[in-house]
């Protein structure tokens, strides 16, 4: 009986320890998906549940790393106080908190501010990237790895709107697209010291998408979406690989199936296309007109995408063909994208209103719980461990259910 | 022997200081793209072997660094007090800091800013004596407190006399907006154009074209003819020639549809003088929701090529450069692009002149 229990102990570990980590915009493969369950009973009341102010706006994710939840804030009349912050996931402690101040332009439109874009891990430094291109990489600690101002070096790296794009990581690179009407640019900088490794223009135009990370077994690249499509580009030493040229959303960004070599891209509605490969062409799966994002990017769970239109409509569409499975109507405004377990999805809408939908049934699907936040939630949640985490411009919540392991 | 055993522990001795002078020296030489950022890396583990009392150091270094070598500093006084505790910040060192207007604003901001973090009692006592402070960030705190107290008063005469007194001190546009407002609604009127010293008489000329958003990089006559104010020069439609534009709006916008029309995929110049006591640096502060180009005296300050990215802000570009005494000449090149949404329609700009620490300029003619 003990034995039967330590190993139940030990796979549940196990499997804690495999799913953990909620590493970057989207989680750690980009796309929404909690690998971990996450019980609907969440609750702002729970025991292992907290609640804590935040010393400024922000509409960045948190990210997970460990034991520690990073979140970046911006404060001040102009907001150009940049704030980096971590927490004890357990039971929201900060650990550690950084002021630097904005050395790019800080003007955004007033639903919007500064610290827009969620911040990136590789599991040993966390880089937290604002709106006004200041790019900050620290340890786990809180000490300064180094740091970088875009918009200092670019001065027309700017948009009048602000920015939003939340850079990745691989293969030792920080990849970074700042992209608008002005100077136009994506960078890899070296994620040892914040050297620019390569520099390359981009399309003209307001883009406030995020690129995405595509890891196989033989190579690992990263995809820059723009009005244009979507390329691929080795992080290394920015060689574009793979193209798409069918045009693609400047707000909502792509997302990558693994499991169905599928790549999801917000273009003509939606349009899915094999996974890149070395000298392949892209080919299109399919495209579905009615399945275009709004403001949120789509998510993954199983076969099932999940897009949230601009009437606040959720869709299910089979990841193999493009079929609607399902249409649900949500409690709207919604900014933030929906993330999803196995069987459940996650979405805020602007007024703090969490509504979970049950979604194994590919045929139907349910919203199951309402959870009221009563303020304004813009960002992407987060998810580690059973739990999840969102902020508004005055606080950062953790929600668990009862007795979380 | 006895020399050599004084050399050795003289070193040793001096190793820390020599070890922050690599530091120093490395972040006074940071620069733009990335360059000075490798080294800086490297110097940066000395940080771990400080002390509280290398704070004021710090802010010294400030005083050298660019905007960039700022935060690294923030970073590493960050990193000295987690290690050594709030309570272990410098004060009276830093006080004195934040007291001397030969140090940078900036500094001076991020030496009140962390001493607000460990003593705010202290900090918040040196508040009142921000109301005159060359540094915009540190005198907005004074008036924000001159603004709080205007409020609670209770006697509109009293609460006229401090409001007008909060607004002869207040630099930032959203400060000056809410004196002028409870100015206002206690039945004083301002004007807030000339408060703010907006330029509102021009010259302008046009339209050129703009066709597919080219016009912005074709330098047409007016900008690469001498004498140009007094020559006629070839438009998108024939002969054009400068002709007087004022303006009357509250906050100085020049709203260039009046003089052209609402036209798209055109752009025009606007000229105006201003004639300065002295050579001096100054703040050149545009608002423009459009793409636009500044030259003063013939020079390039800066140009944006960016439509519709939101509202025309006041103070939205600042822009750092010179005056010269007497006479100075001020081009704006103002483009319309093609777009037809409701929100596009807007052709314009606002352009003010100030010193270093956001005081109005007025010219002299």
């Amino acid at each position: 009986m003990k034995k039967k229990f330590l190993l139940i102990t030990s796979l549940a570990w196990t499997t804690y320890f495999l799913n953990a980590d909620w590493r970057g915009f989207r989680g750690t493969e980009g796309n929404g998906l909690s690998k971990g369950e996450i019980p609907a009973t969440l609750s702002q009341t729970s025991k292992d549940s907290w609640k804590v102010p935040l010393p400024g706006r922000g509409l960045s994710s948190p990210i997970v790393v460990g034991d520690l939840l990073f979140v970046t804030a911006s404060s001040g009349s102009q907001q150009s106080n940049l704030h980096v912050l971590a927490y004890e996931t357990v039971n929201g402690n900060k650990v550690w908190e950084r002021i630097f101040r904005a050395t790019g332009r800080t003007i955004c439109h007033n639903k919007t501010c500064v610290a827009a874009s969620t911040m990136v891990s590789d599991g040993n430094v966390v880089v937290a990237q604002f709106s006004s291109n200041d790019i900050f990489c620290l340890d786990l600690k809180g000490n300064l790895i180094w740091l970088r101002g875009l918009t200092f070096d670019y001065p027309n790296i700017a948009n009048g709107l602000g920015m939003s794009s939340s850079p990745v990581v691989a293969q030792g690179v920080l990849v970074s697209q700042v992209e608008n009407d002005a100077d136009s640019f994506t960078f890899g900088l070296n994620l040892k010291n914040g050297t620019t490794l390569w520099k390359k223009d981009r399309p003209r135009g307001a883009n406030w998408t995020s690129p995405i990370v595509l890891k196989n077994k033989s190579f690992e690249w990263v995809g820059l979406q723009s009005k244009e499509g979507i390329s691929f580009l080795k992080p290394v030493n920015g060689e574009f690989m793979w193209q798409y040229k069918d045009g693609a959303s400047t707000i909502p960004s792509s997302a990558i199936s693994f499991e169905n070599k599928t790549l999801l891209v917000p273009s003509n509605g939606l349009t899915a296309l094999r996974t890149p490969e070395y000298g392949q062409n892209p080919e299109q799966l399919w495209r579905n007109n009615k399945l275009a994002p709004g403001t949120g990017s789509p998510a993954i769970s199983g076969d099932q995408v999940f897009v949230i239109n601009r009437a606040n409509v959720l869709t299910s569409a089979s990841i193999k063909t493009g079929e609607i499975n399902w249409r649900l109507r949500m409690k709207g405004p919604i900014s933030g994208s929906p993330i999803v377990t196995s069987n459940l999805l996650f979405i805020f809408s602007e007024e703090g209103l969490c509504q979970i939908i049950d979604i194994k049934e590919e045929s139907e699907a349910k919203v199951i719980r309402e959870i009221d936040l009563k303020d304004t939630i813009l960002c992407t949640p987060a998810a580690d461990k059973g739990s999840i985490f969102v902020r508004s411009d005055r606080a950062l919540w953790k929600l668990s259910k009862k007795n979380n392991l | 022997m006895f020399k050599y055993l004084f050399l050795l522990l003289f070193c040793i001795l001096m190793h820390p200081v020599f070890c922050n002078d690599d530091l120093f020296d490395a972040i006074i030489k940071l620069g733009p793209k990335g360059s000075g950022n490798e080294n800086l890396v490297k110097q940066w583990s000395s940080v771990e072997k400080m002390s509280s009392a290398d704070i004021p150091s710090f802010f010294y270094i400030m005083n050298q660094a660019n905007d960039l070598g700022d935060n690294w500093i923030r970073a590493a006084i960050f990193e000295i007090i987690e290690k050594s505790g709030g309570d272990s910040l410098p004060k009276e060192e830093i006080i004195k800091f934040i007291k001397d207007y030969n140090n940078e604003g900036s500094s001076r901001r991020s030496a009140f800013d962390f001493l607000s973090s460990a003593v705010p009692q202290i900090a918040e006592s040196l508040i009142p004596t921000f109301i005159e402070d060359p540094e915009p960030s540190l005198r907005r705190e004074g008036v924000q407190l001159l603004l709080n107290q205007a409020g609670d008063l209770e006697n509109e005469l009293q609460a006229i006399e401090a409001y007008e007194y909060a607004l002869g001190k207040a630099r930032d546009v959203d400060q000056i907006e809410y004196a002028c407002k409870e100015l206002k609604g206690l039945g004083k009127q301002i004007d807030l154009a000339q408060k703010m010293g907006f330029l509102t008489e021009w010259k302008v000329i046009g339209p050129f074209d703009n066709s597919s958003r080219n016009g912005f990089n074709i330098p047409y006559s007016p900008e690469n003819t001498l004498d140009s104010i007094n020559k006629k020069h070839e438009g998108k439609n024939g002969p054009v020639a400068w002709q007087t534009f004022s303006t009357s709006d509250r906050l100085g916008l020049l709203d260039l549809n009046q003089p052209f029309g609402h036209i798209k995929e055109v752009l025009c110049y606007a000229y105006a003088e201003f004639d300065s006591m002295q050579d001096q640096m100054v703040q050149f502060r545009i608002g423009s929701k459009n793409a636009w180009k500044l030259w003063i005296n013939d020079e390039l300050i800066f140009a944006r090529d960016e439509y519709h990215r939101g509202a025309t802000r006041v103070d939205q570009f600042i822009l750092d450069g010179n005056l010269r005494k007497g006479k100075n000449r001020i081009l704006v090149k103002v483009c319309q692009n093609e777009q037809t949404e409701s929100w596009t329609k807007q052709w314009e700009f606002c352009f003010r002149i100030t010193d270093l620490s956001g005081t109005k300029l007025q010219s002299l003619n």
